[in-house]
């Protein structure tokens, strides 16, 4: 049979999953150890245990300094940046994004505007914003949000015009009134589309998170790496990369679960990623 | 037939799609109660005829009454419609497609309704669904039904509403000859039950003259070699089936016979 059709089983399309995750912890667990072999204080390549030992330190020992457990104080405050910056992008998507895609009006005004705002490399506007609003919270969030909303914007404005002519007429022709339409056909339409945006902005969202939190942060996750990047400690910074990644890849999860939950309707067809 | 008797007026329509004609001369004038097929060759213009009816396209010149009074410029719960696709909303169950009108209606803010207004609302929508024989699929969504049943669903959506007129733009298109005649049935039903007006653009000669009361035939009649796009499409005929004699329909019959690219793809 050829290999296009050849479907694996179950147990094998998870043995097969969890195979490259398998083969990069051997292969760092090899490299770790001969880099040891030659200097056991080795901080490059840190054992495997030696990183679960210091991340049960920062989960579950008090820091000696603050007495903070600082995993969790950590991942809470990132956690509230991100959330308030893309949340704050999604409500700009739904209003101005939906706006723009069912407006006609409002689409020639904005919709140039928003094509050109969305290119400016958001990471250059950052010296911008800590002028602003200072170095505080302020102009983290509002750098996920610079980064996050115009894309946001563009493909809800875009979902909304994907819904067929067809719909908004027949909605039109069962006396409809454009708010009625909003409510029942437009928003319902697009929240599905909107939480993949969300998804796909969550990408941008993490390295805007980590890089105005590396700048200028006393707390964060991207500011704890950072930190300790001065003293070589990948013990550290190896457990918090995977550690915000396993963080990405439980929200992404989590909201394809919920779109999937509330909007049955959009996942009758074919896989989504 | 009495002035008071016609419902559609059409009168002196022209439609340009950039300095293109694609409709000329169109003067018509339709009764309440008739149910009007059109036919004609692809991109003869009748599906434009018939979103002119809907005001989802404007005429270039000319213009169309409905009851004595110029069609509004966009669509309205007077005229019903019908398409080949696309014609029910996805996100909505059978029943929540066939309440939505209602709710449209009696909720202005929200554009839904709850408790006792909703139950109230049920009950004109569990007539429709035993009607439709859709009763045991109402809790389903469009895309886990049929395109036969789908296409049952937008013509009850669309006649829940009650409009002056319902169009259909080539409903059945899309579905196989057994589901056909059985929409063909329910239509039929329907269109006499209610006593409906009824504008139906087909590619199906057998259909039109199967459901129509009237037939109007789309076709190019003018051309010059030279300018293969100077003259639009009209109305070549405009056969009255309730009294058709077998020489005109034998008539259109020969006429589409000599036209191999018209009509009848099916």
């Amino acid at each position: 049979m050829r290999i296009i059709n050849q479907k694996p089983s179950r147990s094998l399309a998870l043995f097969l999953g969890i195979l490259p995750f398998i083969a990069l912890v051997v292969t760092y667990a090899i490299a770790s150890h001969y880099r040891r072999l030659d200097n056991p204080a080795d901080k490059l390549l840190p054992s495997i245990e030696q990183m679960m030992a210091t991340f049960y330190r920062f989960a579950f020992v008090p820091d000696r300094r603050s007495g903070d457990l600082l995993l969790w104080t950590d991942t809470l405050d990132s956690l509230l940046r991100l959330g308030a910056g893309i949340a704050i992008a999604t409500l700009l998507a739904l209003i101005i994004g939906i706006a723009i895609g069912f407006i006609p009006v409002v689409r020639s005004a904005l919709a140039p505007f928003l094509a050109s705002f969305s290119l400016i490399p958001p990471i250059t506007v950052l010296p911008i914003l800590f002028i602003i609003f200072g170095l505080g919270e302020v102009s983290k969030i509002a750098l996920i949000v610079f980064g996050t909303a115009p894309i946001m914007m563009r493909s809800t404005a875009q979902a909304v015009m994907d819904i067929p002519r067809e719909m908004i007429i027949k909605a039109e022709t069962l006396g409809a009134s454009v708010w009625q339409m909003l409510m029942r056909l437009v928003i319902p339409q697009t929240m599905p589309k909107l939480i993949s945006a969300i998804r796909l902005a969550l990408v941008p969202g993490w390295i805007f998170l980590i890089s105005a939190e590396a700048i200028a942060s006393t707390s964060g996750l991207g500011y704890r790496v950072f930190l300790v990047r001065r003293y070589l400690a990948m013990d550290v910074i190896l457990p918090y990369v995977i550690w915000i990644t396993l963080l990405a890849f439980l929200i992404d999860r989590l909201l394809l679960a919920l779109s999937i939950r509330i909007f049955p309707w959009h996942h009758l067809e074919g896989e989504s990623l | 037939m009495s002035a008071q008797d016609t419902l559609i007026s059409a009168q002196n329509i022209e439609k340009y799609y950039d300095q293109v004609p694609v409709l000329e001369r169109i003067n018509i004038d339709v009764e309440k109660g008739a149910f009007c097929t059109i036919v004609g060759a692809s991109g003869c213009g009748k599906s434009t005829f018939l979103r002119m009816l809907l005001s989802q396209e404007l005429p270039t010149r000319g213009q169309i009454l409905l009851d004595g009074e110029k069609l509004p410029d966009e669509p309205t719960a007077d005229r019903g419609i019908v398409f080949q696709k696309y014609s029910v909303f996805p996100h909505l169950t059978v029943e929540g497609n066939l309440l939505l009108s209602q709710e449209f209606d009696a909720a202005p803010l929200t554009g839904k309704l709850f408790g006792n207004a909703k139950k109230a609302a049920l009950d004109k929508v569990n007539e429709t669904l035993d009607k439709i024989g859709l009763s045991a699929a109402r809790d389903k969504f469009p895309s886990q039904l049929s395109g036969g049943m789908q296409q049952r669903l937008a013509i009850a959506q669309a006649l829940l509403k009650e409009p002056k007129i319902l169009l259909l733009d080539e409903p059945f298109g899309a579905l196989d000859p057994g589901i056909r005649l059985d929409m063909h049935e329910l239509l039929l039903a329907l269109w006499q039950d209610l006593n409906m007006t009824i504008f139906m653009v087909t590619h199906d000669l057998n259909e039109a003259f199967k459901l129509g009361t009237r037939m109007l035939v789309f076709d190019k009649i003018r051309h010059d070699p030279h300018a293969p796009n100077a003259y639009g499409a009209t109305i070549t005929y405009d056969l009255n089936i309730a009294s058709c004699t077998q020489s005109n329909s034998q008539d259109a019959e020969m006429y589409f016979a000599k036209a191999p690219n018209s009509t009848e793809e099916t």
